[in-house]
């Protein structure tokens, strides 16, 4: 049996949209020509366009369509170091604060920044990974120009209250961006209940191509692109459109208004059930994040004794596919920075593993996932230090 | 379009993550000659090593081990296991994780500090026979110490960004990623950081 808890990584492509893109292989104008070429693939991104913007409330021109994700963060941290008087002034709210659970293309850009004379500030998050407002309500000052807090996690699924962060910012002044990659789909999203001026959004993680994305900027916020030279996008983001990923996309977000309001539920009952099987047939484990605030879909559990990894590869040998935030597996030795975060220690966030439901995720296959995996734990431990006499969990058993 | 790839690992690595040899059972270790651990939990790396020592002739008999850790750190031990048997002390204590790296087939670079863990506790494991069998001047130290067991930092790793410019742990870390992982290195990385700053530069 094959199957793929990995939702969170990436997504299989919905039929639907997969149909989309084949009609749409014969398309190949550029949007920019003006013949009938080009007026097709125009029409076409546009119709799309308007697709986006009415699944998150935005309007029209409020929708740039970008390469990824990652894209999109880099581009609103990035107005903070243009001293152009397009743009935000850099000069005199020169600071950013973000959170500690970022995505690493939010942590290493305002990494970065932090190298060009911005200051950058990050808010520490609970042991369920929810940021503290007070700390965010100390930090907020004239000198803040931009806020940016991920409205899901990716690795633990925990969600943040996104609309009080919104007014607090707003408030003091600054300019407030939530990196929303793994929220949008998945929970209601609307931009203006949210209050935001930037939102990212991107296709494959839920049910589209890779390799497109979006940005919503807020009306009349300034903007500065990220990469330059060409009119697209009106000016905000050059290079030829991705046109068949447009396409997917539009066709994703369109299959995601039909069917996210009964999924919810259902991957809610799914995750209970993965949770409650864990608990009872599995010793020595903890679960990770937010028990109510988080993503149906989204279960982190900690195995006390093992690495990451090792489980990861087990599993893989079953044809069962997961994620470790962890060490080894990821080409780096720092455990999962997300887990450090919340509190959780070193070696528990080295056994982590991340489960991610999607649409297609049956019962059937969560069950086979609970037959596998007490064995596969079993078989780790009993070849672990952790266990041995005198070792750290011998007692425990 | 391609079929899914091989894992990252060698298939030598690859059997002996799936089928690993001479893994200790139970927790009992009374019934071996020498007994070594190295790493830590809190790094996501423990290897422990036990032998059974022919005494006439000083040669291990038999090598077992638990292991905490990711797949290439499970496949060096049980690699290390097998390659150990028949050989003297003497030579299996200058086994190089180099030897274990090509006895796997080859390891990712980012995966070296694992068989460097499993022949620093084989060493350990003789150490220890030597000392339980009156034979403490054949203990030999390891000439070069980890301070950081998580990123695998030496006191000479230490030493050398003191010499670069580092002046506070801070600074330190920054240099070496020095305890950026568990932190339990921090109070002897701050005494070597204020040795190495002492010696060097008077301070």
């Amino acid at each position: 049996m094959k199957v793929y808890f990995d939702h969170n990584a990436t997504t299989p492509l919905h039929p639907e949209v997969k149909k989309e893109m084949i009609a749409g292989m014969e398309m190949f104008g550029n949007p920019s020509s003006m013949h009938a070429y080009g007026r097709e693939a125009r029409a076409n991104v546009e119709h799309a366009r308007a697709q986006v913007a009415n699944f998150i409330g935005a309007k029209e021109n409020e929708i740039i369509f970008v390469g990824s994700g990652s894209e999109a963060n880099n581009t609103v941290l990035s107005l903070f170091v243009c001293s152009s008087s397009q743009c935000i002034p850099g000069s005199r709210r020169s600071t950013i604060i973000t959170t500690k659970i970022e995505h690493p293309c939010v942590l290493e850009t305002a990494e970065c920044l932090a190298h060009r004379g911005v200051k950058v500030k990050y808010l520490a998050v609970d042991r369920y990974g929810k940021i503290d407002l007070d700390q965010l309500a100390s930090l907020l000052n004239d000198n803040v120009g931009l806020v940016s807090v991920m409205m899901a996690n990716n690795e633990i699924g925990t969600l943040q209250d996104i609309e009080t962060i919104t007014k607090m910012v707003h408030e003091s002044g600054a300019y407030m961006h939530t990196d929303a990659v793994q929220a949008v789909g998945k929970v209601p999203v609307d931009v203006r209940e949210l209050g935001v001026d930037f939102l990212t959004i991107s296709a494959h993680k839920i049910y589209g191509p890779k390799g497109v994305g979006a940005l919503f900027v807020k009306q009349g916020i300034p903007y500065c692109p990220l990469i330059r030279g060409g009119h697209q996008e009106r000016g905000r983001r050059a290079g030829t459109e991705n046109t068949l990923g447009i396409l997917g996309m539009a066709r994703a977000v369109e299959m995601r208004m039909v069917e996210m309001p009964e999924e919810e539920e259902r991957l809610h009952t799914l995750k209970q059930v993965l949770q409650k099987g864990i608990e009872e047939r599995i010793d020595d484990i903890s679960i990770n994040g937010h028990p109510t605030d988080s993503l149906a879909s989204t279960l982190n559990v900690s195995f006390t004794g093992v690495e990451g990894e090792a489980i990861l590869l087990y599993l893989d040998l079953e044809g069962i596919a997961v994620s470790t935030g962890s060490a080894c597996a990821s080409g780096s030795l720092d455990p999962s920075h997300v887990l450090l975060a919340t509190g959780v220690d070193a070696e528990l966030a080295h056994g982590s593993i991340r489960f991610s439901m999607g649409r297609e995720t049956t019962l059937q296959e969560v069950e086979y996932l609970l037959d596998v995996l007490p064995r596969v734990i079993k078989q780790i431990r009993n070849m672990s230090t952790a266990y041995i006499k005198g070792g750290l969990h011998a007692t425990s058993r | 379009m391609l079929q899914a790839g091989e894992w990252a690992y060698s298939e030598t690595l690859k059997e002996h993550f799936m089928n690993p040899k001479n893994i200790l059972q139970g927790e009992n270790t009374d019934d071996f000659d020498g007994v070594g651990m190295e790493g830590n939990l809190q790094c996501g790396d423990q290897m422990m090593v036990v032998i059974k020592v022919d005494k006439a002739k000083d040669t291990i008999t038999d090598c077992q081990w638990k292991t905490y850790g990711c797949a290439s750190a499970i496949a060096s031990t049980s690699v290390l296991s097998e390659m150990v048997k028949g050989r003297t002390l003497d030579a299996a204590f200058h086994i190089s994780p180099k030897e274990v790296a090509q006895e796997l087939g080859g390891l990712p670079d980012h995966k070296i500090h694992c068989s460097v863990l499993g022949d620093k506790a084989l060493r350990a494991a003789i150490n220890n026979y030597y000392t339980r069998n009156g034979q403490e001047d054949k203990v030999k130290q390891e000439l070069v110490k980890v301070v950081c067991q998580c990123m695998n930092i030496t006191d000479h790793d230490i030493e050398d960004a003191v010499l670069e410019g580092a002046r506070t742990y801070f600074e330190l870390q920054e240099r070496t990623k020095c305890g950026t992982v568990c932190g339990q290195c921090k109070e002897e990385t701050e005494v070597l950081l204020e040795k190495f700053k002492h010696i060097h530069f008077g301070a």
